[in-house]
């Protein structure tokens, strides 16, 4: 199967030729992918207004590491030299989606048709419906394993191909998750990059009231991966960390993306309550729109799915 | 059809033994298989192929969880893994099997060894009564149980070549030879092992040895007991259950399993539909096991051949008062 092109291998930057792209082709990169981010969060609330239900704060959180992954880090190829992506926080298939809409996977008409009776877009990601979310998704801890053994696979193959997975912080909290650490470290699988949207809360409150996380960091050096903590909604440093992943050194690497829950919509910012799937209404759903930069005169066919 | 089947005593290998063997002869036709462990390989017969190809053997240490999924990855870019551990370790991960193998359709197969009272001294906690009705009831998972070593190597091929997700038991004991050299086996196909024209008995793994004794005990009493073997009990043969009903209206099935949800349910739900027949149910009755050795827990707890006979005698009273 071949998965529709991000960005040719030939025309990826390596961290090496990243560190030479003259500042002004960095800043329309930076420009670029600021764009789809912000597209990937307008999608993905339009999405979650027309199902009646989704996870907008996580959606929004990771928005931005959505326009880094798809738009600048993956590589096609044929099935064994290509890079994949797998959603293991699977809630957040509104910004999956939504990245695949901005990123010409599928359209916005198919993004917001998001757990529709009959959809591909089902609430959690199905690879039977939609072969370019590479596995099925929405037991936390599970999408983990399979990106494992698709890099275990691949190293074995001989690929040059990277696989990238995406984590909620929550998840963490599930003991896969630390069995496959000790498994991608112990295997020395450098060709798998796991990024942790941390945006510190979790679907009934804070990570810290539920069951802390910290020291995050340390915990993942002391599994023996090659850790990076970054603001997660810094595009500029989201493409140097995930270029510092190319080193093969046999450390597995994760980027901690330190992230906000609902960035980019004051009034869901950190409050717990944007976690669960929620019904959005016309004014909020508006609000929301208008707060993401979508013009006075766009709101109507946003909310009549005409788009 | 096989050759009529002779009961010799053991001394031949174990199903796990003949699985890991038959494995290893195999492995060279298929470069893509490679095997998963969870630090049990001399437990699941899987040393030999770890000897033989170190390079297609993959370690996961006591995690099963992480094995069961990454064996979906592994699928995803083109292996044909092979996961292997002890049955009450897949009952652990029946969730990853559903979503990152049998949701996502997976060419995984899982080959469970020490299931049921057949583990013997280790206790009630790990005999897995369970896996069968667990693993059913995941859609597209095809469940096998393969009845002596001959059949556990042609079965062994038959998931190889098969596309799809596969749940299979293999087992601790020696086994007891059943067939015979022309034993042939198909996915989905039970075979009729032993003719007899007054009831059916229906058994799967090492029961099938048991109904083979129990057919031999009631032909001293005048009953003609026809014995089945039905290693895959999903999807079960319909067509075959069937015709046994036409033919010998009544049945016993035997399992060393839960009488509820295993190759009993199996039977129970494909004949309610095909053609309703007066049943027994033989195998472990909704507890849990204990320690001791299989052949004592087989008598304790009702899964011998006294047992199936007796069962017989009962159904086919039913039978009569119809």
């Amino acid at each position: 199967m071949q998965i529709s092109a991000t960005l040719p291998i030939a025309q990826q930057a390596t961290r090496e030729a990243r560190l030479q792209v003259p500042p002004r082709e960095l800043a329309a990169t930076v420009e670029k992918l600021s764009k789809a981010a912000r597209a990937i969060r307008q999608t993905a609330i339009a999405a979650i207004y027309h199902a009646t239900s989704g996870h907008p704060g996580g959606a929004l959180s990771s928005a931005d590491l959505f326009a880094c992954i798809y738009g600048a880090a993956l590589r096609s190829g044929d099935d064994l030299t290509r890079d994949r992506f797998v959603l293991s926080k699977g809630h957040g298939a509104p910004a999956l989606y939504a990245a695949g809409a901005e990123f010409g996977l599928c359209s916005v008409k198919d993004a917001l048709s998001l757990r529709k009776l009959g959809s591909k877009f089902q609430g959690h990601p199905h690879v039977l419906d939609l072969p370019w979310v590479e596995t099925s998704t929405g037991s936390l801890g599970q999408g983990f394993s399979v990106a494992i053994g698709m890099a275990l696979g691949l190293k074995m193959k001989k690929s040059p191909a990277r696989i990238y997975t995406m984590l909620g912080d929550g998840e963490l909290q599930e003991g896969e998750v630390w069995e496959g650490a000790m498994c991608a470290a112990h295997h020395k699988l450098d060709n798998l990059v796991a990024v942790i949207d941390y945006n510190k809360l979790q679907s009934d409150d804070f990570n810290a009231s539920i069951m802390g996380l910290e020291p995050l960091g340390d915990k993942w050096r002391a599994f023996g991966w090659h850790v990076q903590e970054i603001d997660g909604h810094n595009i500029a440093l989201i493409l140097e960390a995930l270029d510092r992943c190319a080193t093969a050194d046999g450390k597995p690497h994760i980027i901690i993306a330190h992230t906000v829950k609902g960035r980019g919509v004051p009034y869901m910012e950190n409050v717990p309550t944007w976690h669960g799937s929620v019904k959005m209404t016309v004014q909020q759903t508006e609000d929301a729109l208008r707060a993401l930069g979508v013009a006075e005169s766009d709101l109507k066919k946003w909310i009549e799915g005409n788009v | 059809m096989s050759s009529a089947p002779q009961l010799i005593a053991s001394g031949t290998d174990s199903l796990r033994e003949s699985f890991g063997k038959a494995l290893t002869r195999l492995a060279p036709d298929y470069p893509d298989v490679v095997v998963l462990d969870a630090d049990i390989a001399g437990g699941t017969g899987v040393h030999h192929f770890r000897k033989a190809f170190p390079e297609r053997f993959i370690q996961f240490g006591i995690a099963e969880q992480n094995m069961m999924a990454a064996a979906g990855g592994l699928a995803a870019v083109g292996m044909i893994p092979i996961v292997t551990t002890f049955a009450v370790f897949c009952l652990r991960a029946v969730e990853q099997a559903r979503l990152s193998i049998a949701y996502s359709n997976r060419n995984v197969k899982i080959v469970a060894s020490h299931p049921g009272l057949d583990v013997g001294p280790d206790g009630g906690s790990a005999q897995a009564l369970e896996d069968m009705a667990a693993f059913r009831a995941v859609p597209g998972m095809t469940v096998i149980s393969p009845a002596d070593a001959t059949e556990m190597a042609l079965a062994t091929k038959a998931i190889l070549d098969f596309q799809g997700p596969v749940y299979m038991r293999t087992g601790r004991s020696a086994s007891i030879k059943v067939f015979g050299d022309d034993h042939t086996f198909e996915i989905g196909k039970g075979q009729i092992i032993r003719p007899g024209k007054d009831l059916t008995i229906v058994a799967c793994g090492v029961e099938v040895a048991r109904a083979l004794d129990a057919a031999k005990l009631l032909e001293t009493k005048g009953i003609a007991a026809r014995v089945v073997n039905m290693a895959t009990i999903k999807p079960i043969d319909v067509a075959l259950l069937a015709q046994c009903a036409e033919e010998t209206g009544a049945f016993v099935t035997a399992e060393d399993h839960n009488i509820h949800g295993g190759l009993g349910g199996a039977v129970a739900e494909a004949l309610a539909g095909a053609c309703p027949a007066p049943i027994e149910f033989v195998g472990v009755k909704d507890r849990f096991g204990e320690s001791g050795e299989p052949e004592e827990l087989v008598q304790k707890l009702g899964l011998g051949a006294d047992s199936i006979a007796a069962a017989a005698e009962k159904v086919l009273k039913r039978k009569m008062s119809r």
